[in-house]
């Protein structure tokens, strides 16, 4: 019996351990963020003045869009993976994901799809037609060039990573879960995990077919979306947000879990309405389906779809409103220790309530007539995705990357990295209000000096730029705490969960005894849980495989078929997909 | 126990929070006072004004529940930090009442805002009311094209409308989707392929109304500009009358008229219309025939004067990326005279 390498290339390569996994996907994320925020900086320099005239309109145009798909494909959705990974088995007891070579496969799908589409960056055709990609713009007619095409591909690829981590998560969590840890025991941050499993096995199919029908229109001349043939742009719009939507709560619902295991703790306080929290999570999955229209206001569907959805929308704010109690109520009468993961979860409380209070002004479709397509949607969802998604993935970090690496990130410059985060995204984001309602459209890469617009726009930029300095506070606590960070040991703050029980970082097999537990929060009730008996042969942990990673790049050898229009490559692609899964299948179970 | 104003102020967060605010305060501030000719809250139509009126109506609710809810949290977070010798706090897991409570009360604000939104809803459909003015307005990459069926007049960016009469638009595209806006007096509604989608609203008061394409419409959408005129009865009727008046035709022999010869025989009647042009009827680009009366070109981009016109026609996309009006070879002497020309098109 070996066990798997554990240093070199090779082992990185060929590695089928969740933890490592995790890894990759959080620095792969890191790397996609930084990508997106130097988009974004790119974007503000623009926009600082009226008549801006860094970029020209059509580089515009693609940051735009590359900044958008980037955060919330590449970078967002990616780092709640990477938590996915490092966490849900620890906090359920088990020694890996139930399908580990999946997980590898699921990871370099996502790198290598984000990979070919910032590919097209070389030569200079990036994704132009915003993260949206509303037809008939981005058909054949109107969008001749290969810009649409690395889109609708990286987006194909992509998809098959979360589909296949979604899948695997779920069963994960339904099936490994540790003696004793029932659905009503299982940590927030788990449950959370699951229904954005769910919303991702649902929502990503939606987009599949609808991608596969503009890349059928753009390649093979179908008519799906074109209003000539009888095709309907619209259609596009609806299979887009019946995604889009779920989307969001794929984005922020991990970010909630993170936040309702960060709260607890550091006030030293179980989660006020445990059962609440989790059965609003479950409500808020569902009725995230049936909300989409509010997207489409402007379409002019008819005031019987407008009043559906427009009070679907307003019935979603309930069970997200009673979150944000509980939360408030969990702080209340605590022991409350302002870490830096503390920090960014109040800030996440604080900045989540403004994403919110503003999102019901454009659930009301008159009043998001004025608004939509405007810098007040653009505030209003960077409070929720960076207040909320992206403050609660920084507090996530704070929390568990002392689990990960065995080091304490600093908390000085994670001091630092609060307070420029949290100033800099308010400076950047609450003047976009005022910029939309006085009329300021979306998605354009200059504005007339006639709107008055320039000193806030200004402002907004400056903002931009503090969030800039704030990243930078955070990419150096990273990189300086691997080596220099103070030693975390097994439990730095107290936390009640199992993933608490274990060194930092944990050994390859994670937990030497399988734990039973016997309540929600094992660490808090036990007083001092029995230390688990050695085990009686060392554990065995399966050797890494090739073969995830050769499956993988058969993927975008196919899409680069279409880009090329070299036809050879769908079945070099094809060929080597079915090797790799070939080989995979029959790879030997023991070594 | 201290009270809680000390407490606020020696919080040194409570300091960085006013930091914080104090900006806030200046913007908002700022927003009610200057001259915003884009602004979707200083209404001038009926349809605007519901639209205004049901935001302002969320925004106090939404105020409200702000200035409660993040007060809450800056009290939990004050009074519970963590104290020197403090012990371990009482383990609450929850409480049913609360849950209920809390899950009611924004259920009910949720319909104060919910029953007028749906009043207004079905108010703002855009049905023409009669003795309505119907205009057909068309969106184009990147140009905005509006036609008076009733009075036979096609013109292009700058929508003329009287005071008090309601204006009833009927809207589509003849490429992707656009959105037509102009703040003041309307709210957006997109234009797209096999639709006719419709807006309809009343002016109250004179004067020019900018708006702009809102639908990210490809390259050029930030210069996908308008205007709307909203003038008196009597001032409408003078500029249909010019509209509708037999075009002007250049004496002979002077510049304008050298014009007028070189356009009938340049690639522009390719693509444009012209009145005074008879061979002049194509409908790619918009329509010329009283392009000098227009205060501005390309899509609300530059002022009408000659130096823009010119330019403009020498060379449109080095002016408006990705313009479909392609670069012209025309010599200098045809350029002035199409230029002089065109400016007689009142
Ligand atoms: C290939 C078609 C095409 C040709 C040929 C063409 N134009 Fe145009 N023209 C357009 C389009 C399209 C626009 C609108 C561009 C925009 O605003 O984005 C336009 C706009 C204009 C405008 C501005 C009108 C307004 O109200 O904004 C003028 C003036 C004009 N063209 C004059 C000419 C002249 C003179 C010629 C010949 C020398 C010419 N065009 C040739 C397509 C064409
Ligand atoms: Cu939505
Ligand atoms: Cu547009």
């Amino acid at each position: 019996m070996s066990n798997p390498p554990s240093t070199g290339l090779r082992s990185w390569l060929t590695t089928t351990d969740h933890k490592r996994i995790g890894t990759l996907y959080f620095w792969t994320a890191f790397a996609f963020f930084l990508i997106g925020g130097l988009e974004a900086l790119i974007i503000r320099a623009q926009l600082a003045q009226p008549d801006g005239s860094l970029v020209s309109a059509d580089t515009y145009n693609q940051l735009f869009t590359m900044h958008g798909t980037t955060m919330v494909f590449l970078a967002l959705m990616p780092m709640t993976a990477a938590f996915f990974n490092w966490i849900v088995p620890l906090q359920i007891g088990a020694r890996d994901v139930v399908f580990p070579r999946l997980n590898a496969f699921s990871y370099w799908v996502f790198l290598l799809g984000g990979l070919f589409m910032n590919a097209s960056f070389l030569i200079g055709a990036a994704p132009d037609g915003g993260w949206f990609g509303y037809v008939n713009l981005t058909g054949p007619q109107y969008s001749p060039g290969l810009n649409i095409d690395f889109w609708v591909l990286g987006l194909q690829i992509l998809g098959v990573a979360s589909l296949a981590a979604g899948f695997n998560f779920i069963v994960t969590i339904l099936n490994l879960r540790a003696p004793g840890l029932t659905m009503m025991r299982l940590p927030v941050f788990s449950w959370m995990t699951l229904v954005t499993q769910f919303l991702v096995i649902t929502a990503f199919p939606v987009i599949t077919v609808a991608l596969v029908f503009l890349l059928f229109d753009r390649t093979f001349g179908t008519n799906f979306y074109v209003p000539a043939a009888g095709g309907d742009p619209v259609l596009w719009q609806h299979l887009f947000w019946i995604f889009g939507h779920p989307e969001v709560y794929i984005l922020i619902l991990p970010a909630m879990g993170i936040v309702s295991e960060v709260l607890p703790t550091f006030s030293r306080k179980p989660l006020f309405g445990y059962t609440v929290v989790v059965y609003s999570g479950v409500l808020i999955g569902f009725m995230g389906w049936g909300v989409w229209s509010h997207h489409m206001f402007s379409v002019g569907l008819g005031p019987i779809a407008d009043s559906f959805f427009a009070a679907a929308t307003m019935l979603i704010a309930i069970p997200t409103g009673v979150k944000i109690f509980n939360w408030i109520a969990t702080l209340w009468g605590g022991q409350i220790r302002f870490t830096t993961a503390m920090k960014f979860a109040v800030g996440f409380i604080a900045m989540f309530i403004i994403g919110g209070l503003s999102g019901v002004s454009h659930a009301s479709p008159p009043s998001d007539l004025q608004q939509t397509d405007t810098y007040y949607v653009v505030a209003h969802f960077h409070y929720v995705l960076f207040g909320g998604t992206v403050l609660g993935l920084f507090a996530g970090m704070y929390y568990w990357i002392p689990k990960m690496t065995g080091r304490l990130l600093s908390e000085r410059l994670g001091s630092w990295h609060f307070w420029l985060t949290f100033i800099g995204m308010n400076l950047t984001f609450f003047p976009m209000h005022f910029i939309g309602l006085l009329g300021m459209p979306r998605r354009i890469y200059t504005y007339a000096p006639e709107l008055g617009l320039g000193t806030m726009n200004l402002v907004s930029t400056i903002g931009a730029f503090v969030i800039g300095l704030g990243t930078l506070a955070l990419v150096i606590n990273v990189l300086w705490s691997r080596r220099h960070g103070e030693p975390a040991g097994p439990d730095p703050w107290g936390g009640a969960t199992l993933e608490w029980s274990i060194p930092s970082p944990p050994p390859p097999h994670n937990f030497d005894v399988i734990p039973t537990v016997t309540s929600r929060l094992p660490r808090w009730t036990t007083e001092h849980p029995a230390a688990p008996s050695a085990p009686g042969s060392a554990v065995h942990v399966p050797p890494g495989s090739w073969w995830p990673l050769v499956a993988a790049a058969g993927l975008p050898i196919m899409a680069s078929a279409v880009v090329t229009k070299l036809l050879a490559l769908v079945f070099l692609g094809a060929a080597v997909l079915v090797f790799g899964i070939y080989r995979w299948a029959y790879e030997p179970f023991e070594v | 126990m201290r009270d809680s104003a000390t407490v606020i102020f020696e919080a040194p967060d409570a300091v960085s929070r006013l930091r914080y605010w104090l900006p806030v305060l200046v913007l908002g501030i700022l927003a009610c006072a200057g001259d915003y000719q884009q602004s979707t809250l200083h209404p001038a139509s009926d349809f605007a004004g519901r639209l205004d009126h049901l935001f302002r109506g969320i925004f106090w609710w939404a105020l409200g529940v702000f200035v409660l809810v993040e007060g809450a949290l800056l009290v939990a977070i004050i009074r519970f930090r963590r104290r020197p010798g403090g012990d371990q706090p009482r383990q609450v897991h929850g409480h049913t009442a609360l849950e209920i409570g809390w899950t009611i009360a924004p259920a009910l604000i949720l319909v104060f805002i919910a029953v007028p939104t749906i009043r207004a809803i079905f108010a703002s459909t855009g049905a023409a009311t009669p003795g309505a003015l119907r205009v057909e307005v068309v969106g184009h990459q990147w140009w905005w094209e509006f036609r008076y069926p009733e009075l036979g007049i096609t013109t292009a960016n700058e929508l003329h409308v009287p005071v008090s009469r309601p204006v009833a638009l009927e809207m589509q595209t003849a490429d992707v989707i656009h959105s037509f806006w102009v703040p003041r007096l309307a709210g957006k509604r997109d234009v797209i392929a096999g639709r006719v989608n419709r807006l309809a609203f009343t002016a109250d008061s004179v004067g020019t109304f900018l708006g702009q394409c809102a639908e990210y419409c490809g390259e050029s959408h930030a210069n996908m500009r308008m205007r709307v005129m909203v003038d008196t009865d009597s001032g409408f009727a003078a500029w249909v009358d010019r509209q509708t008046a037999e075009p002007p035709s250049p004496d002979s022999g002077s510049l304008a008229f050298q014009g007028r010869d070189v356009f009938g025989r340049s690639a522009c009647i390719g693509c444009h219309m012209l009145d005074g042009v008879p061979v002049a009827r194509a409908q790619v680009g918009p329509n010329l025939s009283r392009v000098g009366g227009r205060a501005t070109i390309a899509g609300g981009l530059f002022p009408n004067d000659t130096e823009h016109l010119r330019r403009w026609i020498a060379n449109a996309p080095a002016m408006k990326p990705g313009a479909l009006m392609p670069q012209m070879d025309l010599a200098a002497e045809d350029l002035d005279a199409i230029v002089a020309y065109l400016q007689s098109m009142k």
